[in-house]
């Protein structure tokens, strides 16, 4: 492996080196390097491009990563992985791609995960994506999310896109049984021309689920940014979704939240605000001596923490 | 040492009709503990807000130690040794009182440092250190950690807006008490805007300011008599039952 693809490795997965537990490194469309553990299995598929991730029931304090990382310019990546987690499994996830593309042509990688949570199982996923490099060629990443979580089941997904995407549409879909719990945290920054799209549909279709969709976001300069967030609540639930947006320079955000309430018992909150940073925020950090400009940095820094 | 030189200050109200805020305010804060008081809408916050460079005066000059500060940016004056305690403190999302006890002490400083200036004003460090400043934190709660920042950043200059607002009677009197460990140890001078008897009680000079002009100034043996004769909303009152 090379500078360039450690250094996203780094960025994407905070790995150095080759991590413990079980991983699936995977540089440039091709298997780069795999672990396996007693518990963690991880299978090739032989349809399509794309992994079987295998966690046995009862898996406790374990975790993989699988980091995808885009080095060369021009090249077109998409993967199908699936997750089977098994019963009372409670492990940790790191997903995530960098690209660094220094070429003209467009870099993309499209990843569509689906999760099988099984019952009363924990699990928590972190997905970072980043791009840089200074050719003309777009940095794209496209990922679809599918949650299945079974009764009981609890899952925290994180997902940050600090810098250096061009474009993202990034899609979010899951349903929950009874007991069943969702926690998603979204950060994202664009700025430049990006553009970065981003869509939750959940449904809470068993008794007592609930979803919590958490969104901050901030757009600078000439980007663009639609946040659309769908709760179905079909059963007796809680559902709540927030997009808190900071918006600087020339940028758009369109925030897009919606509830859908189909049984009595379903109780959903929406809630979204966008606005430029608050001036005092600006004028408290320059009492302490920092200028404007260091004072914006704190504050989108802190906001996106 | 700062100096306030023929300080006004003048809006336009809605009928273009020029108001001023502040009149030719001639000051010089020497003492270790100078206290701001009078009616509200006398121009006590905007003159904090003139010296710390939030506001522009419309006329005259500010000096600092000698220098003349009057041009300066609020950054400027911040790091030539102003710091500013607003009356209402600011909530940042994300930002946590670490973060902002660090930013405000210039330099990185370690987590006992940074539970240190909290336990000065009374705040169980390990409880609130990690904590955001946000809308979880109570008004007082932000007050303290205010006062925190000031302490942290240990300018020649600082200036409390009203520490007392906003505060309940319980925590009022343990912030007294942070106010009178200040007034101990500070190293330059403290001006402190406050309608409590028990600041002015503190304070080695007193200064009055109403209707934009400094009415009195001076010791509170001098100051503290008139104070109470002149208060026009007492003798109002005074008025109707007599």
């Amino acid at each position: 492996m090379d500078q360039i693809q450690k250094n996203l490795l780094a960025q994407v997965a905070d790995l150095h080196e080759v991590p413990e537990g079980a991983y699936n490194i995977r540089s440039n469309g091709k298997l780069e390097g795999r672990n396996t553990t007693a518990n963690i299995d991880i299978v090739t598929k032989e349809d399509k491009p794309g992994i079987d991730i295998i966690i046995k029931p009862g898996t406790k304090n374990e975790s993989m990563h699988i980091p995808v990382i885009l080095s060369e310019s021009g090249i077109k990546d998409l993967v199908y992985n699936d997750f089977y987690i098994g019963e009372d499994a409670d492990v940790t996830i790191v997903a995530g791609c960098g690209i660094s593309n220094c070429g003209v042509d467009t870099s993309e990688h499209d990843g569509i995960h689906t999760f099988h949570i099984g019952r009363n199982a924990k699990i928590r996923y972190v997905e970072k994506h980043y791009g840089e490099g200074n050719g003309s060629g777009e940095r794209i990443l496209n990922p679809t999310t599918v949650i299945h979580i079974d009764e009981g089941g609890y899952m925290e997904m994180e997902s940050v896109q600090i810098k250096g995407v061009d474009s993202t549409e990034r899609v979010t879909m899951a349903d929950l049984k009874a007991g069943a719990s969702l926690v998603v945290k979204e950060k994202l920054m664009t700025h430049g021309r990006q553009k970065a799209e981003s869509k939750f549909s959940v449904n809470l279709d068993g008794e007592n689920s609930s979803a919590n969709i958490i969104s901050r976001s901030v757009a600078k300069g000439n980007s663009e940014q639609i946040f659309i967030s769908h709760l179905n609540g079909n059963n007796k639930c809680a559902g709540h979704t927030e997009c808190d947006g900071i918006i600087m320079d020339q940028a758009r955000v369109n925030a897009v939240p919606s509830l859908s309430a189909n049984h009595l018992d379903a109780s959903l909150i929406h809630e979204a605000a966008i606005g430029k940073i608050a001036g005092e925020q600006l004028v408290k950090l320059m009492t302490l001596g920092l200028t404007e400009a260091e004072a914006e940095e704190q504050i989108v820094n802190g906001f996106l923490k | 040492m700062l100096e306030l030189k023929d300080i006004s200050f003048q809006v336009s109200d809605e009928n273009d009709k020029d108001k001023e805020i502040l009149r030719n305010i001639n000051l010089t804060i020497n003492e270790r503990f100078v206290a701001v008081t009078g009616p509200n809408g006398g121009g006590k916050s905007t003159l904090a807000k003139v010296i710390a460079g939030i506001i522009q005066p419309t006329s005259g000059r500010i000096l600092l130690d000698g220098e003349d500060i009057t041009e300066m940016s609020i950054t400027e004056r911040a790091r030539a040794g102003v710091s500013f305690a607003f009356q209402q403190p600011v909530r940042f999302k994300g930002l946590t009182v670490k973060d902002l006890i660090t930013l405000a002490a210039g330099k990185d400083i370690s987590v006992t440092e940074a539970c240190s200036y909290l336990s000065e004003v009374g705040l169980c460090a390990k409880d609130y250190i990690d904590r955001e400043v946000n809308a979880s934190l109570s008004g007082g709660e932000l007050k303290r950690i205010e006062i925190a920042m000031i302490i942290a950043r240990g300018t020649k200059l600082s200036i409390f807006d009203e520490p007392e607002a906003g505060i309940d009677l319980w925590s009022f009197n343990n912030l007294i008490q942070v106010f009178e460990n200040l007034h101990r140890k500070i190293n330059g001078s403290i001006l402190i805007i406050s309608h409590q008897e028990r600041i002015l009680n503190i304070a080695d000079k007193i200064i009055v300011l109403a209707n934009g002009e400094v009415h009195a100034a001076g010791s509170k043996e001098e100051v503290m008599p008139t104070l109470l004769k002149t208060s026009e909303a007492c003798s109002t009152l005074m008025d109707k039952i007599v």
